[in-house]
């Protein structure tokens, strides 16, 4: 593929009709709750989009984001947008290896320089360099170097939306994500940081989360990008509130049953069976925003709930160590019955103690009680 | 240490709290329902006459002296103490515009017997020396000649002799062996002796054997009203050494309210120890005699008439039925009050009310209560069964011109026993 | 703090403290009423002081008609707000299962838009409620300090129980939490204030009637 083809050339050299494409354009428009009128617009856009630079920097991660977004049954139009971007660097996908593929990465800097995007999965590792490296240099180092010259930043997945489960307690390597790093370390540049510390701080950011996140959410972002040539609305979060403006719990199937106190007890009992709320099992839902509920996985067959597990709240910060998978919210997370039991002892003794000192003094005062009789009755 | 100090004040009220007292202060909630329950409010509309603010103080001592919290605060110098001047304060509160009816005590949601702690309080007060100068006066009397009314013995046999001429039968004194022995109230001595005549009538009527004692026949006790338990402990002890001195089956509270309280509930937990002896108001003694059959009377009663519950007969006694029974027998026409029974209006004077003076207006405006009961039923009469409650009813009635007789419902059947 | 972190302190350590100072508060402040004790009773009997004791329990519930008459707007607002907590706090799912991981069983919920519809008459009855006892002379003069900051305690969890289901506005982890924190003030308040009229009623409620029966009154 030639890196000057446009997005339209490159459909068109693919076979994809001009029909299959504007009902894309359609698909995508809805996704992204956009007008039937911004449809033109998004065709327009996308035909003629030059095939943008996109480095990606994968970090201390599982590679589990990688896998989702590449997961394809058959060729998608959204899989060819994919395809159709030039990746420069990505070590699962890319051809080259060792230092070739630095120096393709260099290359893709210098050649695009304040145009590229950077996609960073994975979590940085704060506690020290030796934890992750990659040809030599620190996981911090690279992050900073390429965010200099980056348009925007997309940080995939959790690990690099929050920190991820790298992040879990005792965070061993001090994991941090993205926007932590750039806020918390864009002070401390190494020379090879070709930007001022108030530039780092201030790329945008988008933050795509999940573990891994929908593959859908991931190239709708990208697609916007094309599209407008801007970020989307994104929340306190900073993730598109096209994806993550509802939560699990407001557009699950399963709601009817929380609403009617249907709920399964155990992952096998009758209600578990029928398909009921999971609320009871520690199911996240309500405090959950992703696309899971509408856009689900796999080419829209089915989400952790719908396959009897509760959600765990993986697009959100800290859900690895927010009390417990099968904890239902409004659980208390310590041993509750076992405090309550000492309360009741200690109430006892102290109410005991306090009955007796009570007692005491109505004694003494029925000691000290001189008797009225008619000539005390006045002052 | 002589004379009331709000030392010895304080104090009693620490002694007077119990579990039950804890209880009613630890579930208030301030509801205000009590003070609809009270015809102290409802006919002045005064905030300060809502039955538990009339127990502040003792609220006050209850929370400082016996919680954790209250011990705290008292510790590090936070809680204001009860004062003097509060007490006083207090004083129309607990006396004037309280006769201990226990309406409120039915009303409360949450069950607090404010009744049963304003008796207390009233130790607190009366130790104090904040206790009103006309009941102070009446107990005096009453410890010291035997009556709150200064009656003494001369006066009673005067009326003794009356009664004896009317009816012509003979009024038993310390007869020994009688199987009752009864009680009279100051009042009815002075103001309606005709009560003697009437028992004296159904008595012999009926073949029972009775007696009064020259050295107590007073059944008024002012230590209930003022709330000094030594006091009334003493004039309930003269009773029972009276009646275990002529060995009497039982001893008869008369037409008379706080009598009955003071005797039959008080007096046994005042002295001490139980009674050897029943104690039975007249209203029971009567009904009882319904029922064995021993009461034949002829005719009733053809006006309208409705009966007023004396509220330590019924609320705070126990003898509701009884009165009724009788009613049916002597009324043809028997109305109720609208909330009658155990929830009956207080007539506003008992409890030491009517022994102080200065509470005389604003026992005359709580009759408006009783008026809008007796004007929503119409009625020719209306039968009581206390005097205090009688003499009370009389002067509201006058005061809001009103021509109603009152009549005692022991006398009335009387009236219609069937040898006349 | 983040929100995950907050939410975790107020349903970890703060749920236990809390827990504590009110099981503990409410043991303490029953044995200090039991323990001064109650004079036997030496006059004779005329009825059951336990028969009365219970019934009055029971009936105290039921006003009778003179007055409800007179106290109508007291006990129809006072009834609605106290079914209405009822509802929200022991017959709603999730809150079924704390008391669960507490007590060990549970009982069947209520649809949960029953409990949200509950809730709204709860909030709006609690709201006129507050005016009445700032309006009504009585109670006007009644009230002070702790009236009013036991009303606060009872009307925020409500309030934020509402916002936090229906997730008004942003960080919904925070929502919850805020409402699991209303609820922690409440328990820790209880036992300081007439909220423990709760369980003194049942002791009150003995008392008035044990001491009638005895009389042979039913009160």
């Amino acid at each position: 593929m030639k890196k000057d083809q446009t997005l339209g050339e490159v459909l068109r050299s693919r076979k994809i009709s001009r029909r299959g494409f504007l009902k894309f354009c359609a698909a995508t428009a809805s996704l992204m709750a956009l007008p039937p009128s911004m449809i033109p617009a998004i065709a327009r856009a996308l035909e003629n989009a030059r095939r943008p630079s996109v480095i990606w920097l994968s970090f201390q991660e599982c590679t589990g984001c990688t896998e989702s977004l590449t997961r394809s049954h058959a060729p998608t139009v959204e899989g060819l947008i994919f395809e159709s971007i030039s990746l420069d660097y990505h070590h699962t996908l890319q051809a080259a290896s060792g230092e070739a593929a630095e120096a393709a990465r260099e290359a893709a800097m210098q050649e695009n320089w304040g145009e590229y995007l950077l996609v960073v999965d994975g979590s940085i590792p704060a506690g020290g360099a030796g934890f992750s490296t990659i040809a030599g240099i620190s996981n911090m180092d690279m992050l900073l170097e390429t965010a200099a010259g980056a348009a925007a930043i997309i940080a995939v997945g959790s690990c690099a939306a929050f920190g991820g489960i790298p992040a879990a307690k005792p965070n061993p390597t001090g994991a941090l994500s993205v926007a932590e790093l750039l806020q918390g370390y864009a002070d401390q540049l190494p020379d090879t940081v070709n930007a001022t510390a108030s530039e780092l701080k201030s790329k945008p950011i988008i933050n795509v989360p999940g573990c891994p996140p929908i593959p859908v959410v991931i190239t709708g972002v990208l697609t916007h990008f094309l599209t407008f040539g801007t970020i989307p609305e994104l929340d306190a979060l900073s993730r598109p509130k096209v994806f993550y403006g509802n939560s699990i719990h407001d557009r699950c199937y399963r709601r009817p049953f929380y609403d009617r106190g249907q709920f399964a007890e155990t992952f096998d009992d009758e209600g578990a069976k029928k398909g009921w709320c999971l609320y009871k099992l520690g199911c996240k839902g309500p405090t959950t925003f992703n696309a899971c509920a509408t856009a689900k996985w796999n080419d829209g067959t089915s989400f952790p709930i719908e396959s009897g597990h509760p959600c765990l709240g993986c697009s959100e910060p800290d859900f690895w160590d927010a009390g417990g998978f099968y904890k239902a919210l409004s659980t208390p997370t310590e041993d509750i019955s076992r405090a309550a039991v000492y309360a009741v002892a200690a109430g006892a003794a102290a109410g005991v103690a306090l009955g007796a000192a009570n007692r005491a003094k109505k004694s003494k005062a029925a000691k000290n009680h001189q008797k009225v009789s008619i000539d005390d009755l006045e002052k | 240490m002589t004379g009331a100090t709000l030392e010895r004040g304080i104090n009693a009220l620490k002694e007077q709290i119990d579990a039950p007292v804890a209880a009613f202060f630890s579930s208030c909630v301030h509801c205000g329902m009590c003070s609809e329950a009270c015809l102290f409010f409802t006919e002045t509309g005064e905030p300060k006459y809502t039955p538990i603010h009339k127990l502040e103080p003792m609220r006050k001592i209850w929370y400082q002296e016996y919680t954790l919290w209250g011990r705290l605060g008292k510790m590090l110098g936070l809680s204001k103490p009860v004062t003097d001047a509060e007490l006083t304060d207090w004083e129309t509160l607990v006396y004037d515009s309280c006769t201990m009816c226990g309406r409120c005590s039915m009303v409360c949601p949450v069950g607090n017997d404010i009744t049963y702690m304003i008796r207390k309080m009233r130790e607190g007060m009366a130790a104090s020396g904040h206790a009103p100068p006309g009941l102070i006066g009446a107990t005096q009397r009453a410890v010291t000649i035997g009556s709150p009314m200064g009656v003494k013995l001369p006066a009673l046999q005067a009326q003794i002799n009356h009664v004896e001429k009317e009816t012509g039968i003979p009024v038993p004194v310390d007869v020994e062996g009688a199987e009752y022995m009864c009680l009279l109230s100051s009042m009815e001595i002075m103001n309606f002796p005709e009560y003697i005549g009437a028992i004296s009538r159904i008595f012999k009527h009926a073949g029972v054997s009775w007696t009064l004692s020259s050295e107590a026949f007073e059944a008024t006790n002012s230590g209930i009203q003022i709330g000094v338990s030594e006091i009334a402990a003493e004039l309930v002890q003269r009773i029972v050494t009276a009646a275990e001195k002529l060995k009497v089956k039982a001893v008869i509270s008369p037409e008379c309210g706080h009598a009955y309280m003071a005797i039959r509930w008080e007096g046994p937990n005042l002295v001490g120890r139980p009674f050897s002896f029943k104690v039975l108001h007249i209203l029971e003694v009567l009904d009882d005699l319904r029922e064995q059959g021993r009461l034949k009377l002829s005719g009733k009663e053809a006006q309208r008439l409705t009966y007023h519950d004396p509220c330590q007969v019924s609320r705070r006694g126990g003898v509701v039925q009884q009165p009724r029974n009788l009613m049916d027998m002597v009324a043809e026409n028997f109305v109720e009050m609208p909330d009658n029974g155990t929830m009956n209006w207080c007539c506003g004077a008992g409890g030491g009310v009517s022994s102080n003076e200065r509470a005389d207006d604003l026992r005359l405006k709580a009759f408006n209560r009783k008026k809008e009961q007796l004007d929503a039923i119409q009625v020719e009469g209306l039968v009581s069964a206390c005097s205090n409650c009688r003499i009370h009813l009389e002067d509201g009635l006058e005061e809001y011109h009103m021509d109603l007789p009152v009549l005692s419902l022991t006398e009335t059947i009387a009236e219609h026993l069937a040898e006349n | 703090m983040t929100d995950t972190e907050f939410l975790l302190w107020v349903r970890g350590p703060a749920f236990e403290i809390a827990t504590i100072i009110f099981t503990l508060g409410v043991v303490l402040r029953i044995l200090e009423i039991v323990f001064l004790g109650r004079k036997a009773n030496l006059a004779e009997a005329r009825g059951s002081a336990t028969a009365g004791g219970i019934r009055t329990i029971i009936t105290r519930s039921v006003p009778e008609s003179g007055t409800f008459k007179r106290s109508t707007f007291v006990i129809v607002a006072g009834y609605l707000f106290h079914i209405g907590l009822f509802v929200t706090i022991f017959l709603f799912a999730p809150h079924i299962l704390t008391f669960e991981s507490v007590l060990g069983f549970s009982w069947p919920a209520l649809p949960t838009a029953i409990v949200d519809a509950t809730a709204v008459v709860t909030v709006i009855t609690l709201l006129v409620v507050l005016i009445h006892r700032m309006q009504d002379p009585v109670m006007r003069f009644l009230s002070g300090f702790q009236d009013y900051l036991v009303w606060l305690v009872t009307f925020l969890p409500l309030v934020t129980g509402y916002i936090a289901f229906h997730r008004v506005g942003p960080a919904p982890q925070m929502l919850i939490a805020i409402h699991i924190l209303s609820v922690e003030a409440l328990m820790v308040l209880f036992p300081f204030t007439k909220l423990m009229h709760a369980f003194t009623l049942f002791m009150s409620r003995w008392y008035n009637g044990a001491i009638s029966g005895y009389r042979g009154v039913n009160s």
